[in-house]
C-alpha cells in the first residue's frame, strides 16, 4: 500500500508558483486580481515572481518544494523517505513562518536583524492564498514524514490531524495570548521595558484597598475578585437548592425547572442587566412603585456592585444548577440507603454521607461560577456604574480615549491569572476527586428523602427566585412593545418596526429596519463558524479519546485552555496578534469566525469526548482489522454513530456565536457588525426599547433553533434505543455470568 | 462456498511489549503452523490478549519480530495486515445491517458493491445465516450476532483468523454448541486460527495446540493432552484441570521411569528428566481414591504395594453426579473428586488414601 505525498507537494507548488502570495486588500473572496495585473503586479504576484521583484528572501522556499522530488519513487518504509519529508516540511514551515514574522510592513521587525542585514526597502503584507496553501502543504509533508518514520503506528491521517489541530491552536490561541504577554512590556515609544509592565501591573488602580476605609472605590482587580467570589457563592448555593428540589422532592413543577438550564445558552449576556434596569433602575417599575408607596426618593443603587451581582446571579445560577443536578444525581442511592439502614436520620444522612460525596461537584460549580463572573462583560458594561471590573476596564483601555495597549495587556494578564488559577485548580485539584458513583452497573434504589426543614428552606428560596427569573424574561418579552418603559407605558410596535421593518420597493423586498444588517451578519457568521467549530471539536475529541500519543496531556490542556480565557482577553489578544503580518485579519469576517471557532471549541471537544467514550473501542478496532484505515473508520463507523453529538455541537456553537459579546466587541468592523455589539451600542445611547426588541428577536431565533434540533435528535434517540433494546437485554445476563466466572 | 483461503503461519521472535515501566509481554517466541487452531490460555492479565492484539496489529511490539505467512509485519498497521479478528463484544456496527456489516471489509478494500454483497451473502450462508442480511444486528440473538462477526471476519479470506474470547458473552448452554461450530468451520476451511480464552475447558476442547501464558511469558506449550498429562510446572498442573501438589522424593530414576516415594508408599512414574532428590507431584482430584479406613485388623485389602495413607474427611459436598471431599492428611489438605456417589463418605470419617498413577505427574520442585 502506498500513500503518496505527491498531491500535497503539487498543492505546495500551486501555492508557491500560481496563486497570489500575499493577502489581497479587497478581501479573501474578491477576485478582481484575476483581471487586474496578475501575475506581474507585485500585489498579486505568486512567490515565484515575487523573488524577482525584490523579495529575494522567498527564494529558499524552492528548496523544500524540490527536495522531495527525488524520493518520489521510493517506498514508505525507506528511511530516506521519512527523513526527506521531515526535513522538507519542517524547513519549509519554519522558514515560511520565520520570514513572515521577521519581515513586516515596515521592513525588518527586529532591530538585531536590521543591523545584520541592513535596512530593507521592500515591505511585505500578510499571508494570502499562496502562502497559506504552501504552509498547509509543508505541514502535511512534515506529518507524512513523521508518520513514515513510524510515529503513531505509521498512521498518516492521525499524524496529520494532530499536526493540523496543533498548528491551529498554536496560531489562534497561543500566539495571541503570547502576544499579550509581550505587549505588556512595550512602552509608549514601542520599546521593551520591564518598568512598563511593573508600572501597569502594580498600580493602585488595580490593587487599591481604599474602599475599606473611605468611599473611594477599590482597585479593579480586587473589585473583580470580590464580585466573582460573591457571584460564585450565590450561584452555587442557589444551584444546589434547585438541584435538590429537582431531584429529591415531589415538588409539582420540578420538571419545568429544567427549562431553566436552557436559558443561559440562549440569553445574550447583557439582557438580564437590561431587564433589571427596566424593573429596578431609577425609573424602573418596581423602584417607582416602592418609591410612591413609601414616599421616598428613587435610588440608583442598582448601578454598581449590587446590580452586577444580582444580574450575574440571575445569569449564572442555571449553569450551577446544570452542573449540580448531575452531581446530586450521581450520589449512589445505595450509599444513602446504607446510611439509613445503619440508623442515621435523614438530616444525618444528608450531612454525613450525601453532602461530602457532592463536595467535589460543589467546588466545581463554585469555580465555574468564579470564571464566568470574572469573564462576564455584558452585565458590568450595562450595570457597572462606578464599580469598575477588569473585563470592562480592558475594553476602555483599548477603545477609550487612552488607547493604552500595554495597560490593556497588563489588565488582561491579571484577568487571565485569576481565571487560569481557577481553571488549574479545577483540573488538578478536582481532577481525580470525583465521587460520583456511577459504575456502569445499574444501581437500583431510591434517593433518600430530604429532611423536612431543609426541604422547606430549599423551596422557600428557589420558588421566589424562579418566579423572579420568569418576571425578568417577561420584562424582556414585553419591554419591546412599550413606548418608553416606566415613563410611557402605552403599547407600540415602533421598536420592532425600527429594527426589523421590511418594505416593498419596485416589487422587491427591502430590509428597511436598522437591525437587519447586523442581524444577517450575525446569522451568516455564526452559521459559517458552527460547522467549523463542531468539526474541529469532534476531531480533537477523536484524537483525545481514540489515539495514544506522547504529549497527549499537553495537547488536551492546550485545546481546553481557551475555555478559561475570558472573551475580552481573547478580543484584545486577537487585535494585537492579527493586526500585523504575517496574519492580517482585523476588520475581516474571518477573524470573527476564527474567534468563535477557538472560543467555542472546548464545548465541542467535551461533547465529543462524552459521546465517543460511550462507543465501544472494539468497533474502531474491528473496522481497522477489516482493512479500513483510520480516516475511513472515522467517516463510516464513528461519525454515523455520533450524529446526535454532532448536531448538538453544531447548534451549541451556532447559539454561542450569536450570544457572544465580550470578544466580538473588539473585532467587529463597519462591514461586519454583530448583533450583540450593535445592541450594546443602543444601550449606551439609552435606546432601551429597540435594544430589548432586538434581544427578544435573538432569543426567539435561538429558542426555535434549539427546540427544532432537540425534537429531531430526541426522536432519533428514541428510535435507536428501540433498536438496541433487545441486544442489551440479551447480553446483560451473560456478561454478568462471564464476569462471575472470571472472578471464580 | 468459494472462499480461497491461504492459511498462513504466525511466528513471534523474541517479542517484548512494554507500556511505560510495565512489561506486558516479555521476550516471547512461538510459531503457529498453517491450518492449526492454537489457543492462548492464561489467567487475566497474563498477556494473552496483548499477544493476540499484536498479531492483529492493534498493538505494536516494543522489540522483536512478528511474521505472518513468512512476511515480516512487525511495523505494519492493522489495516495493512492480512488477518481478521472476532471481538469479545462482537463489535458489530449497530448502524449497519447484517449484510452491510459482513460486506464492510470488502467495500473498504475496494470491491464493487455488487460483488461485496454477493460475497457477504455467501459468508452468511457459511455460518448458517442466509437470508438475514437485511436485519439489524440488534434484531439477532447473541449466538447469531457471534456468527455474523465470524462471517464478517471470514469473507476477507484472511491468512489468520483471530478470536478474542468469542464465547464469553454467550450463556453456558450455547457455549458448547458454538465452540463446536467454530472448530468445525476452522477444520473444514483449513484456517489458521488463534483463539484467546481464560477457560481451560474451552481451550482443551477446541485446540490443536495450547500456549499457556502466565505473567507475561509462556508457561508451557503443547497439545491439550500433553498439557493435561505432563504439566511442566505447578502452575500448569493447577491451571489445566485442578491438581493437588504434594511433596515426594525420587529415590532412583533412569531415562524413562522414576521411582517416587510419597509418605511411605512408592510409585513408578515417568521420570520426565528428573533425577534423584526431592520432587513435587501433581495429582488430579479424581485420581485420589478414598476408602473407609480398614478396621485395625492390619492387612490392607488393596494390592501388594498400595498401602493407604491415613487421613480424615473434613468436608463432603454433594454435586449431583460427583462428590467433592476435602481431606486432611499427613500430606496436607487434599481436594478429591469422586464419582461413586452411592456410597458417599461422611464428613468426619477416617479414611485411607491411595493414588492412581495415571493421574500423577512429576514436577520439578
Amino acid at each position: 500500500m502506498r500513500t503518496s505525498f505527491f498531491p500535497w507537494l503539487v498543492l505546495g507548488w500551486i501555492g508557491f508558483a500560481i496563486l497570489p502570495w500575499y493577502a489581497l486588500e479587497d478581501g479573501f473572496w474578491a477576485f478582481e486580481w484575476l483581471i487586474d495585473g496578475y501575475p506581474f503586479d507585485s500585489d498579486y504576484a505568486p512567490a515565484l515572481l515575487q523573488i524577482f521583484q525584490g523579495k529575494e528572501w522567498l527564494l529558499p522556499l524552492i528548496f523544500p518544494l524540490l527536495f522531495p522530488l527525488w524520493i518520489i519513487r521510493k517506498i514508505k518504509s525507506d528511511p530516506k523517505y521519512a527523513s526527506t519529508l521531515i526535513i522538507s516540511g519542517g524547513f519549509g514551515l519554519a522558514y515560511l513562518l520565520g520570514q513572515g514574522f521577521s519581515i513586516g510592513i515596515g521592513g525588518w521587525e527586529f532591530s538585531t536583524l536590521e543591523s545584520m542585514f541592513g535596512i530593507l526597502e521592500t515591505r511585505q503584507f500578510g499571508m494570502g492564498y499562496g502562502a497559506l496553501l504552501a504552509a498547509g502543504s509543508f505541514l502535511i509533508l512534515l506529518t507524512t514524514g513523521l508518520a513514515a518514520a513510524g510515529n503513531l503506528r505509521g498512521d498518516v491521517f492521525v499524524t496529520s490531524a494532530i499536526g493540523i489541530v496543533v498548528a491551529l491552536v498554536a496560531t489562534f490561541v497561543f500566539l495571541p495570548v503570547g502576544k499579550i504577554l509581550v505587549s505588556a512590556f512595550v512602552n509608549e515609544e514601542g520599546f521593551y521595558a520591564l518598568s512598563t509592565f511593573t508600572n501597569n501591573f502594580f498600580t493602585k488602580k488595580i490593587w487599591g484597598l481604599e474602599c475599606l476605609s473611605s468611599s473611594v472605590s477599590c482597585g479593579v482587580g480586587l473589585n473583580s475578585f470580590f464580585l466573582a467570589i460573591l457571584t460564585a457563592t450565590s450561584t452555587t448555593l442557589l444551584g444546589l437548592g434547585f438541584a435538590l428540589v429537582a431531584t429529591r422532592t415531589d415538588f409539582r413543577w420540578k420538571k419545568s425547572l429544567r427549562v431553566l438550564t436552557i436559558l443561559p445558552i440562549i440569553t445574550p449576556p447583557f439582557v438580564i442587566g437590561l431587564a433589571l434596569i427596566l424593573l429596578l433602575g431609577r425609573s424602573g417599575t418596581i423602584t417607582q412603585f416602592v418609591a410612591d408607596l413609601l414616599n421616598i426618593e428613587a435610588g440608583r443603587w442598582l448601578y454598581g456592585l449590587p446590580g452586577i451581582w444580582l444580574a450575574q446571579t440571575l445569569s449564572f445560577t442555571p449553569i450551577a444548577f446544570l452542573v449540580l443536578i448531575g452531581v446530586v444525581e450521581g450520589v449512589s442511592p445505595s450509599m444513602e440507603e446504607a446510611s439509613q439502614t445503619l440508623g442515621a436520620s435523614r438530616w444525618h444522612t444528608f450531612k454525613q454521607v450525601s453532602l461530602p460525596l457532592m463536595r467535589p461537584g460543589i467546588a466545581n460549580a463554585f469555580l465555574i461560577g468564579f470564571i464566568e463572573s470574572m469573564a462576564d462583560f455584558g452585565n458590568p458594561m450595562v450595570l457597572g456604574g462606578n464599580y469598575d471590573v477588569l473585563s470592562t476596564e480592558i475594553f476602555f483601555a483599548i477603545v477609550g480615549a487612552q488607547n493604552d495597549q500595554s495597560m490593556a495587556a497588563a489588565l488582561a494578564i491579571i484577568l487571565l491569572m485569576f481565571t487560569l488559577s481557577a481553571f488549574f485548580t479545577q483540573r488538578v485539584w478536582l481532577g481525580n476527586k470525583s465521587y460520583t458513583t456511577v459504575a456502569g452497573k445499574a444501581d437500583s434504589g431510591i434517593h433518600a428523602g430530604m429532611n423536612p426543614l431543609l426541604r422547606r428552606v430549599c423551596l422557600c428560596v428557589t420558588i421566589p427566585w424562579a418566579l423572579f427569573t420568569i418576571v425578568i424574561y417577561g420584562t424582556v418579552l414585553f419591554g419591546g412593545f412599550v413606548v418608553n418603559w416606566g415613563r410611557d407605558n402605552s403599547f407600540t410596535l415602533r421598536h420592532y418596526a425600527d429594527g426589523f421593518g421590511v418594505g416593498w420597493n419596485d416589487g422587491s423586498l427591502v430590509w428597511e429596519g436598522a437591525a437587519w444588517d447586523s442581524f444577517w451578519t450575525t446569522i451568516t457568521i455564526s452559521a459559517i463558524a458552527a460547522p467549523l467549530t463542531a468539526a474541529l471539536g469532534l476531531l480533537t475529541a477523536y484524537l483525545l479519546v481514540r489515539q495514544k500519543f506522547s504529549g497527549k496531556n499537553i495537547f488536551e490542556f492546550g485545546t481546553m485552555l481557551s475555555f478559561a480565557i475570558p472573551g475580552t482577553v481573547i478580543g484584545v489578544s486577537y487585535i494585537l496578534a492579527f493586526n500585523v503580518p504575517p496574519f492580517e485579519l482585523t476588520g475581516t469576517a474571518a477573524i470573527l469566525v476564527l474567534c468563535f471557532m477557538f472560543r467555542n471549541m472546548p464545548v465541542g471537544v467535551r461533547g465529543g469526548i462524552a459521546a465517543m467514550s460511550q462507543l465501544d473501542k472494539s468497533l474502531d478496532e474491528a473496522s481497522l482489522t477489516l482493512g479500513a484505515n483510520s480516516f475511513t473508520t472515522l467517516r463510516k463507523v464513528i461519525l454515523p454513530l455520533l450524529r446526535p453529538a454532532i448536531v448538538a455541537a453544531l447548534v451549541y456553537s451556532f447559539v454561542r456565536a450569536i450570544t457572544s459579546v465580550s470578544a466580538v466587541i473588539f473585532l467587529v468592523s463597519a462591514d461586519h457588525n454583530m448583533a450583540t455589539s450593535y445592541i450594546i451600542g443602543l444601550v449606551e445611547n439609552g435606546e432601551y426599547g429597540i435594544a430589548i426588541a432586538y434581544s427578544s428577536v435573538l432569543i426567539f431565533v435561538m429558542l426555535t433553533a434549539i427546540l427544532l434540533v432537540q425534537k429531531v435528535i430526541g426522536e432519533r434517540k428514541l428510535r435507536r434505543a428501540d433498536r438496541l433494546a433487545p441486544q442489551s437485554k440479551n447480553s446483560k445476563p451473560s456478561t454478568n455470568s462471564a464476569a462471575m466466572e472470571k472472578q471464580a | 462456498m468459494s472462499l480461497h483461503l491461504k492459511a498462513g503461519s504466525v511466528t513471534f521472535e523474541n517479542v517484548t511489549k512494554k507500556y511505560g515501566a510495565v512489561t506486558a509481554i516479555d521476550n516471547v517466541s512461538f510459531s503457529i503452523e498453517p491450518g492449526h487452531l492454537v489457543t492462548l490460555l492464561g489467567p487475566s492479565g497474563c498477556g494473552k490478549t496483548t499477544t493476540l492484539r499484536m498479531i492483529a496489529g492493534l498493538e505494536h511490539a516494543s522489540s522483536g519480530r512478528i511474521l505472518i505467512g513468512g512476511k515480516d509485519v512487525t511495523s505494519l498497521p492493522a489495516t495493512d495486515r492480512d488477518v481478521s479478528m472476532v471481538f469479545q463484544s462482537y463489535a458489530l456496527f449497530p448502524h449497519m445491517t447484517v449484510g452491510e456489516n459482513v460486506a464492510y471489509g470488502l467495500t473498504v478494500s475496494g470491491f464493487k458493491k455488487a460483488e461485496a454483497t454477493e460475497r457477504a451473502e455467501e459468508g452468511l450462508a457459511l455460518v448458517g445465516l442466509a437470508g438475514y442480511a437485511s436485519r439489524l444486528p440488534s434484531e439477532l440473538s447473541g449466538g447469531q450476532q457471534q456468527r455474523v462477526a465470524v462471517a464478517r471476519a471470514l469473507v476477507l479470506e484472511p491468512e489468520v483468523l483471530l478470536l478474542d474470547e468469542p464465547l464469553s458473552n454467550l450463556d453456558a448452554k450455547l457455549r458448547r454448541k458454538v465452540r463446536e461450530e467454530i472448530r468445525d468451520l476452522q477444520q473444514n476451511l483449513g484456517l489458521t486460527a488463534v483463539y484467546v480464552t481464560h477457560d481451560q475447558e474451552e481451550a482443551l476442547a477446541v485446540s490443536d495446540r495450547i500456549i499457556v501464558m502466565n505473567r507475561s511469558v509462556i508457561a508451557q506449550e503443547g497439545t491439550p493432552r500433553e498439557l493435561y498429562e505432563a504439566p511442566s510446572s505447578a502452575f500448569i498442573a493447577d491451571f489445566i484441570g485442578d491438581a493437588n501438589l504434594i511433596a515426594g522424593e525420587v529415590i532412583n530414576a533412569d531415562h524413562e521411569k522414576a521411582k517416587v516415594r510419597i509418605d511411605s508408599v512408592e510409585y513408578d512414574l515417568p521420570s520426565r528428566g528428573l533425577g534423584r532428590g526431592s520432587a513435587q507431584i501433581a495429582i488430579r482430584p479424581d485420581s485420589i481414591l478414598l476408602e473407609p479406613a480398614p478396621q485395625s485388623s492390619g492387612q490392607s485389602s488393596e494390592g501388594a504395594n498400595q498401602v493407604g495413607i491415613k487421613g480424615s474427611v473434613t468436608h463432603a459436598t454433594y454435586l449431583g453426579n460427583q462428590m467433592h471431599y476435602s481431606v486432611d492428611s499427613s500430606l496436607g489438605e487434599l481436594f478429591v473428586v469422586d464419582y461413586r456417589i452411592d456410597n458417599a463418605i461422611k464428613a468426619g470419617s477416617d479414611i485411607s488414601i491411595t493414588f492412581a498413577t495415571k493421574g500423577m505427574a512429576l514436577i520439578a520442585p
